[in-house]
């Protein structure tokens, strides 16, 4: 095991910011903490690389232990906080070489493990850090965290904020590095992202809803979901909710996954109650619930 | 050490990328420098006065052709009546008046004496001090003139001499004070914000798990403020020198060592504001306000710290800059060596030392 | 201006020295439509938006907004419309009532009025207990929600979001945009930028935005059937890869 988190607590005040969290990462697994803004991610994230005292429970990192080895854990773990922490008046290169130096190494020494990452940036090397654009920051930012071939590497809501193409490269990376025995754990926001994780944990509220592959987590959803559409979707969002049947109406896209308390119903009699709403061009199909999907019920 | 020595690169490339610091760094020192200098003056020229000669005589004249003469009087008027005395001075123009006793030059044959009167607005004891010397030392230097070739009976005559400052050149009071208040100031500020700075762009995470020992992060951070304080420090000496005339009488190099080791001090007072001080406008505040008053009241620069209350003596002890001035003034004005310093040196030495110590102690190595 | 137009431009054009950041775009927004503005950081969306609020003038071309021209009647754009954006809408230190009331106050409410829909907002966010809480101690959804109320409060006939909902769960984000379906049902036109390409489906069209160009423009379901892609996201990345 390459990370074990046992009954982690952890308190602000009176804000309870993580709640008795408990599991484990295999090493060279990619698993994701997906959770919204507030969930704990960065809370959880700053405990396990020492940055933050527990106040209860305990964990090991890379077999070393939160507390007693913190400085061995500093030594072997790449972090990329939320917002890239970089130096924005120190060029791409000289950031580099800097995070280097200070872990006692040089950009050379590893370069076999940053060098399909780096030279995207590469062309950039003398621009300083503060005029890169998101994508190249988070690029930027990834080579620094590995730079000195950690074991396990933190990844705290890296594509945050980034365009959908950066977000798509970024991940590619990650999978890439993945393969090269590096255990990483992966924090955000995007449902979406969840997919691409081999585990993940849901997170909501300093809570673990849930933790299992993508796929199980799917499978385990109890309900049939339908996707509804109809010309007006904000008179359809009304009237589902009115349904006196109906479990869970929720907005996706052009559609509203639906879901209804019974077991089996006939979507037919849920055509014509719209219908008698006044709805037309009325759509009910049966989906596949997402890990959104999965993320609201449990979350409800 | 390549760790240390690759943070301190870094720190070098903020210092140079950041203009405002760059600014603070060298442009304010030699600004507040020139206009302290200049616009501050103890000295007075063409002050205003008014003369009342009741004697009107050949020794009389003499006195008044003399006081005219000199660069820091300029007689305005003549009064006639004791009643004009306060009338020109309530008008304020005058700064002092002049009153010769009837039969000047008679008295001084016959009784070898006669008397003088300066009376000095003093409003502005200060001015009116000066006034004072500078009237005195003109007449002694008009009654040693004339009593070159005369033997009198042993004519005891105080003199007041002043020491090391003999034309009392307030110049030569600023200078120190206003190079201690700059240095400590400028080094204080600039090193209080920089681990704020690293604390708000959210840097410090990263440097905090990593390797890095608190001790290097510290020392890595005074070490290129001091190169660059030490160019500002003899950027205020040569101009101190060569503009104002301020000489120095000891040895510069002791004074590069000194100046040095204040310098040092400072910012590791810098540094320990850096560690408290969440963001860099607080760390700010506290440097500007926090050190600004106790260097300007309690050091001695401005207000001799003997004639303060006891309780507030006390208190000046803790004010590096109070020790600085002294050793500073020593060295420039008395040209004393390291052996009537050392005590000061010593206590400097092991206030950076506390410092250092606390702000090591006192850097988080974790986010709380 | 045809009365169903809402926002019409034309060749609106924005130059910072030799760099183009938009291109002569031309697109028209209707009146109660759910318009989404997309494009990548850097393509030159928030600098159009810039000019269609009135805080920026345009290098060349045209666009009306709410019937004002933004080159010359940029005050009274101002006074027709709403605006939030994720990086500031509210102040933190104020309770939600003193919110209410100074962006009341700022739109030129009535203090009657603004009593009237001081009421009306709290009541249908449910914050009745919570009405002299700091804004900066609620939960970001609930900031969320009452900011976009806030930007309503004149009733005005467009509201520009700008990237309006941040990293909250996706059961607040739904809410909020249920809001902007009820206003977007009364009358009001939306125009909103956002980085969630899922959003981008809740829009009636969207256009996207590469290097200054508007290269796409249709509602997301003739978009993901001309690009043969599953999801908004999809056809962002197939357009971008170009």
């Amino acid at each position: 095991m390459s990370i074990v988190v046992d009954a982690i607590s952890k308190s602000y005040k009176s804000l309870k910011a993580l709640n008795n969290i408990s599991f484990d990462v295999k090493e060279s697994e990619l698993f994701g903490l997906i959770g919204p803004d507030g969930a704990g991610k960065t809370t959880l994230f700053r405990v396990l690389v020492t940055l933050l005292f527990a106040d209860e429970g305990k964990a090991t990192v890379a077999g070393f232990d939160l507390v007693k080895d913190y400085k061995t854990i500093r030594e072997s773990v790449g972090y990329m906080p939320g917002k890239f922490s970089l130096y924005q008046d120190l060029t791409v290169e000289e950031n580099l070489k800097f995070f280097a130096t200070i872990f006692g190494t040089t950009i050379e020494e590893n370069y076999e493990l940053i060098e399909d990452i780096y030279v995207q940036i590469e062309p950039f090397k003398n621009r300083r850090a503060g005029k890169l654009s998101g994508g190249m920051k988070q690029k930027l930012a990834l080579c620094c965290a590995l730079i000195h071939k950690p074991t396990v590497l933190f990844l705290d809501e890296p594509t945050t904020g980034v365009d959908p193409v950066s977000r798509k490269e970024f991940w590619d990376m990650i999978k890439r590095l993945q393969l090269k025995g590096i255990t990483i754990l992966v924090s955000t926001p995007y449902m979406d992202e969840a997919a691409l994780c081999d585990r993940i944990a849901l997170i909501q509220d300093g809570n673990i809803l849930q933790i299992d592959t993508p796929a199980a987590i799917i499978k385990k959803y109890p309900k049939l979901i339908y996707n509804v559409r109809a010309d007006n979707m904000y008179q359809l969002i009304q009237s589902l909710k009115l349904y006196e049947h109906s479990h869970s109406v929720y907005p996706f896209g052009e559609f509203v996954h639906y879901t209804d308390k019974r077991t089996n119903f006939n979507p037919d009699h849920l055509k014509l109650y719209l219908t008698e709403k006044l709805l037309s061009n009325i759509t009910v199909e049966i989906t596949e619930p997402t890990i959104e999907d999965a993320f609201m019920e449990l979350a409800k | 050490m390549k760790r240390f020595r690759g943070f301190i690169i870094k720190e070098f490339y903020h210092i140079f990328r950041d203009k405002r610091s760059l600014f603070i760094l060298f442009g304010m020192p030699i600004a507040q420098i020139l206009l302290f200098g200049f616009a501050i003056t103890n000295e007075i020229n063409n002050v205003d006065i008014a003369v009342l000669d009741h004697s009107k005589d050949a020794t009389s004249e003499e006195i008044i052709n003399k006081i005219s003469a000199s660069s820091y009087f300029s007689i305005d008027q003549f009064i006639e009546r004791e009643f004009d005395i306060e009338t020109v001075f309530k008008q304020g123009k005058i700064k002092a008046v002049l009153n010769i006793e009837k039969d000047f030059s008679k008295k001084l044959i016959k009784e070898s004496k006669a008397e003088l009167l300066i009376i000095t607005d003093a409003t502005d004891p200060n001015t009116a001090n000066t006034i004072y010397n500078y009237v005195t030392a003109i007449l002694q230097n008009y009654q040693q003139s004339k009593n070159r070739n005369i033997t009198t009976p042993y004519q005891i005559t105080p003199q007041t001499r002043m020491v090391y400052n003999p034309e009392l050149k307030s110049v030569f009071m600023f200078v120190p004070g206003v190079m201690t208040i700059i240095l400590m100031l400028v080094s204080a500020m600039m090193t209080s914000i920089s681990i704020t700075r690293e604390k708000e762009l959210g840097t410090m995470e990263i440097l905090l798990v990593s390797p890095l020992k608190p001790f290097q992060v510290i020392v890595g951070k005074v070490v290129p403020y001091i190169f660059l304080s030490v160019i500002n420090a003899i950027v205020i000496v040569v101009l101190s020198i060569f503009i104002f005339k301020m000489p120095v009488e000891g040895s510069l190099f002791l004074l590069g060592l000194e100046s040095v080791l204040f310098i040092i001090t400072a910012l590791a007072l810098g540094i320990l504001i850096s560690t408290i001080a969440t963001t860099q406008q607080t760390a700010m505040m506290i440097s500007l306000m926090g050190l600004m008053l106790p260097v300007i009241l309690l050091s001695g620069f401005i207000f001799p710290i003997a004639s303060m209350p006891l309780i507030l003596q006390i208190i000046s002890n803790i004010v590096p800059a109070k020790w600085f001035i002294i050793i500073i003034k020593g060295i420039m004005l008395k040209g004393v060596g390291l052996q009537f310093i050392w005590k000061e040196t010593l206590i400097l030495l092991g206030m950076t030392v506390f410092f250092i110590g606390l702000s090591v102690k006192k850097y988080k190595i974790r986010l709380e | 201006m045809e009365d169903n137009k809402v926002i019409e431009v034309k060749g609106l054009t924005k130059m910072f020295g030799d760099f183009t950041a938009v291109n002569a775009i031309t697109f028209d927004v209707k009146k109660g439509e759910i318009f989404g503005f997309l494009g990548a950081n850097g393509a030159g969306k928030t600098t159009a938006m810039k000019m269609l609020i009135g805080i920026s003038k345009p290098t060349a071309g045209e666009a009306k907004v709410a019937g004002f021209d933004v080159a010359s009647e940029a005050e009274d754009i101002k006074k027709n419309i709403g605006y939030m954006s994720q990086k500031f809408a509210l102040y933190d230190d104020l309770t939600v009532k003193e919110n209410i009331t100074f962006f009341g106050g700022i739109y030129g409410l009535t203090r009657a009025r603004i009593k009237e829909k001081t009421n009306e907002l709290i009541e249908e966010l449910g914050l009745q207990h919570h009405t002299d809480k700091l804004v900066g101690s609620l939960p970001l959804g609930w900031k969320q929600k009452i900011a976009f109320s806030v930007s309503l409060l004149h009733e005005p006939k467009i509201v520009f979001l700008d990237e309006p909902t941040g990293g909250v769960d996706p059961i607040t984000r739904r809410q909020f945009w249920e809001m902007i379906y009820k206003s977007a049902n009364k009358g009001t036109t939306i125009f909103v930028t956002t980085h969630y390409m899922d959003e981008a489906e809740y829009c009636d069209r969207v256009s996207i935005m590469v290097n200054g160009k508007v290269e796409a423009l249709d509602t997301p379901k003739r978009l993901k059937e001309q690009f043969n892609a599953e999801t908004m996201n999809d056809v962002f990345l197939k357009l971008a890869r170009g």
